[in-house]
């Protein structure tokens, strides 16, 4: 493996991780505040017992994305010091805004973590939603920073330097507004499926069916209508990248010839020797449409793109499919909560509706990441797009191989633990959640002493 | 604005290495404790930064942030020399972070409660150790950007026994803040005395690591001795720290915990003061006499202002809050402490 693919892949991996733990930290305090408020607003421990079940995932999940956050900012410099040398003074500005929310978060999710029954109960509702926005602003920003990797603005490119610089220019970059909204619905699309699978699962199994089936149906709701408006945005970043970043477009849909009335590739695999698309669905002139909005306008193919400068097109193919794919099916699923909602109120005592969004649980995730490598991926071979190449920004250190290795063992055994610690989140449920409700007088007698008792007594082995 | 910007960078670095340093102390601190007292240590502890821990380390993300828009230069030549300690570092982080929370959160309590206090403690240990190491190295001239071997470049840019012994110094004295910290927050008299002797112990060893730094310094002919007695501004520090060693000596058994507590921030203070002081406006000394300077490598004055600007917004938002946090749980304990 050289440098070069071990520091991307290093990049990939890292970027891959810290997504995940991001998008939950940022919408996961919504679902927490929804069941918080429903408590104080109807006094059912039920909906205590989930906000705090809640708030434990999220300190878990917060801790775990603020590490991989802060190591991020430092690999930007241990992986690509030319980029980092060029890039920060014209686009550190979202970055120092995204420090300050950040920042806020982390003291907000102090108060809101350790302030139960030591506040005003509505300050401490309130610092929950904190946490939320918070979280959610800096997502917005962190994609304004990789939006200018995409669109760059607010500077000059002359001979070879960066001049007239403009940071705020910068920030408002023409593509933050398009993939900052279509990030942020992923986020609550991806984590909300990914609360409501979980919960529907246990419903399925019989385990606190009352605990479940309320987490279940806050998180389902965030969940669906996020899904079901997603595809709008969609259309939105589809018409933009086929603005400024045609070759990108192409590499999506892997649109060899440049061509009027272009068609719809679905699935198939791209074979760039012959230029052709095997076993591929064409629905002729949609992706002229989808693109331009027009069934007959010209969409630009690779042809038009010089070799040196194309996208890995097979990745970045399979990646788009992947993700509209999954985009797709949940927005099914989601039509179909709506109709049981309206329409058809028998099926929410059905089973298969709750197989459904079992097995839908790591569909949004799946769909994240892919819709992460298609931005990504379909980049290249710029990390600054038209001015600096990926190549020229890595780092003149070798061995970056050890490196990539070293972080991989240790994303993957994070990873496991983290899955092992929800694992043994759910199963305590029965234990941790049940047992409280006998106790609210020893709760009441002396709040503080019973939060560290309740933390203390080891609950009955799995 | 630029020296506004500079402030920013100074503050968060000392505040990183207080709040964040009395954070890693407290592992530090658990690493070196009998076991015996081990799970009491913990609790205290927990209960001491619980709440803060997380906001302690955004400093460093502030630290970072700076350069990289303010002073990139700096931030890139650390970035490719530092390459191996910083990723280290950044284990360290990671290790850290995740083994503090997972230990508190896992709903099961049993074995791998052992294996998240392993590493929450080692972790706590190699952090500020790198750290250390890597603000040794800044000054140690042994930056060499015309190295053309790989052991040259990446490896004996740090691996040399002064910054090593700066790497011990930190954690010594990461150790005094915690213990120091930790004194006000029990109202258990046996616990108070074993932690006023840890904050003794950590104290005396870092004066003797300290003895290190200077010893390895005139090994390795950096003019370390000239650096703190020869300006006026380095003896006066100087002797303001030594002054207040002497005062914190004097009420180790009274229950002035605030004043104790500002002394070893003081310090803190005066010992960065006096490093920075003397080198400033050069924050990265290279080999042969080369330098890297705040003031000179700066970039334009829109990205300036935009980042100064954005700093004054941030604290605006930030220091209140953060302070309200720190105010509001330590009075929680402490009305609960009376109550007892």
């Amino acid at each position: 493996m050289n440098d070069f693919i071990a520091a991307r892949s290093q990049m990939g991996l890292s970027l891959g991780f810290h997504i995940i733990f991001s998008c939950i930290g940022m919408v996961m305090p919504f679902f927490m505040a929804v069941s918080h408020y429903l408590y104080l607003k109807t006094g059912n421990e039920d909906y205590k017992n989930v906000t705090k079940a809640w708030s434990k995932g999220v300190a878990i999940f917060f801790a775990t994305g603020a590490v991989s956050g802060t190591v991020l900012s430092f690999e930007l410099g241990l992986l690509w010091p030319t980029f980092m040398e060029h890039a920060g003074p014209i686009f550190g500005m979202p970055f120092s805004l995204e420090g300050t929310a950040f920042f806020i978060e982390a003291i907000a999710l102090g108060f809101y973590l350790y302030g139960w029954d030591k506040f005003n109960k509505w300050f401490h509702w309130f610092t929950g939603i904190v946490v939320g926005i918070s979280g959610l602003v800096s997502g917005i920003l962190v994609v304004a920073a990789n939006a200018w990797m995409n669109a760059p603005a607010g500077f000059d490119y002359v001979n070879g330097k960066y001049t007239n610089i403009d940071p705020i220019k910068a920030m408002f970059n023409e593509a933050w507004f398009s993939q900052a909204l279509h990030m942020s619905i992923a986020a609550f699309a991806a984590t909300g499926f990914a609360v409501a699978g979980v919960h529907a699962f246990m419903i399925l199994k019989k385990k606190n069916v009352e605990f479940h089936t309320k987490s279940f149906k806050i998180a389902v709701i965030f969940g669906t209508i996020a899904a079901v408006i997603q595809p709008l945005s969609g259309d939105h970043s589809a018409k933009f990248v086929a603005k400024t970043q045609p070759a990108k477009l192409a590499a999506m849909e892997a649109l060899f010839h440049t061509e009027k009335a272009a068609p719809l590739v679905i699935g198939g695999i791209p074979d760039a020797k012959n230029q052709k698309v095997d076993y591929a669905l064409e629905l002729p002139g949609v992706l002229s449409f989808m693109a331009h909005g027009d069934f007959n306008a010209e969409v630009t193919g690779l042809d038009r793109i010089p070799k040196e400068d194309q996208p890995p097109v097979a990745i970045t193919h399979f990646a788009f499919q992947i993700m509209v794919g999954l985009g797709t099916a949940m927005m099914g699923i989601s039509f179909l909560y709506f109709i049981a909602l309206w329409k058809k109120k028998n099926w929410l005592k059905q089973n298969w509706l709750l197989w459904l969004f079992a097995a839908a649980t790591p569909m949004g995730f799946i769909a994240v990441e892919a819709g992460w490598v298609v931005t990504e991926v379909g980049r290249q071979p710029w990390i600054i797009k038209g001015i600096m190449r990926t190549a020229d920004a890595v780092t003149p250190m070798p061995g970056i191989q050890y490196s990539f290795y070293l972080f991989s063992a240790v994303y993957v055994s994070l990873a496991v633990v983290v899955t092992f610690m929800l694992y043994r989140q759910i199963k305590m449920v029965p234990n941790l959640y049940d047992i409280p409700r006998q106790q609210t007088t020893v709760i009441k007698q002396n709040k503080i002493m019973t939060k560290i008792k309740k933390e203390e007594v080891s609950p009955v082995k799995i | 604005m630029l020296y506004i910007i500079i402030a920013f960078l100074w503050l968060s670095v000392l505040f990183y290495l207080l709040l964040g340093g009395a954070d890693f102390g407290a592992g530090i601190l658990e690493l070196f404790t009998s076991k015996v007292h081990k799970n009491e240590t913990r609790k205290i502890m927990y209960r001491a930064i619980g709440p803060i821990w997380e906001a302690n380390h955004m400093w460093l993300v502030i630290t970072v942030v700076i350069l990289f828009t303010g002073f990139p230069k700096v931030f890139t030549t650390m970035s490719i020399y530092m390459h191996i300690p910083l990723l280290l570092m950044l284990m360290g982080i990671i290790a850290r972070g995740t083994a503090f929370s997972f230990r508190h959160y896992d709903a099961v309590r049993d074995e791998m409660q052992g294996v998240y206090n392993k590493i929450f403690r080692f972790s706590s240990f190699i952090t500020p150790f790198f750290l250390g190491v890597i603000a040794g190295s800044t000054v140690s001239r042994r930056i060499d950007p015309n190295a053309v071997n790989f052991l040259d470049a990446y490896v004996y840019s740090w691996l040399n026994p002064f910054s090593f012994s700066v790497g011990l110094f930190t954690v010594a004295v990461c150790g005094f803040l915690a213990a120091v910290f930790i004194i006000g927050q029990t109202s258990d008299e046996n616990e108070r005395k074993r932690f006023i002797r840890k904050a003794k112990i950590f104290n005396i060893a870092s004066f003797a690591v300290g003895g290190l730094v200077f010893i390895t310094a005139l090994l390795e002919k950096i003019p370390l001795v000239d650096w703190v007695f020869g300006n006026p501004v380095g003896i006066t520090a100087f002797v303001l720290a030594t002054i207040s060693v002497f005062i914190l000596w004097g009420i180790w058994n009274t229950n002035k915990t605030n004043l104790m507590r500002i002394l070893a921030g003081f310090q803190i203070t005066m010992i960065l003061l006096i490093i920075t002081w003397k080198h400033y406006p050069n924050i990265v000394l290279l080999k042969g006499g080369g330098y890297i300077s705040l003031i000179e490598n700066q970039v334009s004055d829109k990205t300036l202002n935009a980042l100064g600007l954005a700093l004054i917004i941030a604290s605006i938002f930030v220091l209140p809050a953060l302070f309200y946090l720190i105010y509001s749980f330590q009075k929680i304990k402490e009305d609960a402490l009376k109550s007892h």
